[in-house]
């Protein structure tokens, strides 16, 4: 069965959800062929991400408040928002290397690292609400 | 994500199947910790079904082997996919940790 290739979803701030959420982005990338490691690893590392620091950081890991993810993918690329109720946080401001020696130790702190490292694009658009938008382009 | 667990000697082997993030993490923490309450000094993570890891699942393993570390323990990671291999490279995460092929490598010498 083809899936729609846009997909629109809004879930409460349970980081249960976020692997059926990914299940649902990665199935359709793979319907456009994208390639074994952005399935593996590029898409769902990275949107995990996105979502998580939605659900935690931007919502406060507040149930009542929600996510909405927003994906669009076709034979070119992918495009992810993630939109929590949050006022957002400074995406450019976020200049730790958490690969430097000093912070390799540190337990937390490599989340956006990943997503700038996985995605070819990520920005954050702030106002009342957040949103963060991923860009991967199929290889 | 469901881990298998069992001891080879004094080496805790648990297997990952599954995603190892934000919403599970906790699960693979505890039940490393309660291990470690009860003696436990050596453990192998096997990664063989690990779908992928985020960064909430990489900061349980430095948070173990951490601990691990402190005690005079360690943790040792077996059988990661290229794709979970090039995450610990991206994130450097590969110095921190004695990763190896297998379960069975891990163990050798432990």
């Amino acid at each position: 069965m083809t899936l729609p290739a846009a997909l629109e979803l809004r879930v409460p701030s349970d980081v249960g959800r976020i692997e059926g959420i990914v299940s649902e982005v990665v199935q359709r990338c793979r319907q456009h062929a994208f390639t074994g490691r952005q399935l593996a690893l590029n898409v769902p590392v990275a949107l995990t991400e996105a979502i998580s620091n939605a659900m935690l950081r931007g919502n406060g890991d507040d149930r009542a408040k929600e996510v909405r993810v927003r994906a669009v993918v076709d034979a070119t690329r992918l495009v992810v928002e993630v939109e929590d109720e949050g006022t957002g946080f400074d995406l450019d401001g976020c200049t730790g290397d958490p690969t430097a020696p000093d912070a390799l130790a540190r337990e937390d702190g490599r989340g956006l690292f990943l997503m700038r490292a996985l995605m070819d694009e990520v920005r954050c658009e702030r106002g009342v609400r957040t949103i963060v938008r991923l860009t991967l382009h199929r290889r | 994500m469901s881990l298998q667990v069992e001891m080879q000697g004094d080496v805790l082997v648990i297997a990952v199947d599954g995603p190892l993030i934000v919403g599970n993490r906790q699960e693979l923490k505890q039940t490393v910790l309660d291990r470690v309450e009860g003696g436990v000094r050596k453990v192998v993570v096997d990664f063989a079904g690990t779908a992928y890891i985020d960064s909430s699942g990489l900061g349980v393993l430095v948070s173990l082997a951490k601990r691990l570390r402190e005690l005079g323990g360690d943790l040792r990671l077996a059988a990661l996919s290229d794709d979970l291999l090039t995450l610990f490279e991206l994130t450097k995460l590969d110095a921190l940790f004695q990763i190896t092929a297998s379960r069975e490598r891990a163990l050798e010498g432990f």
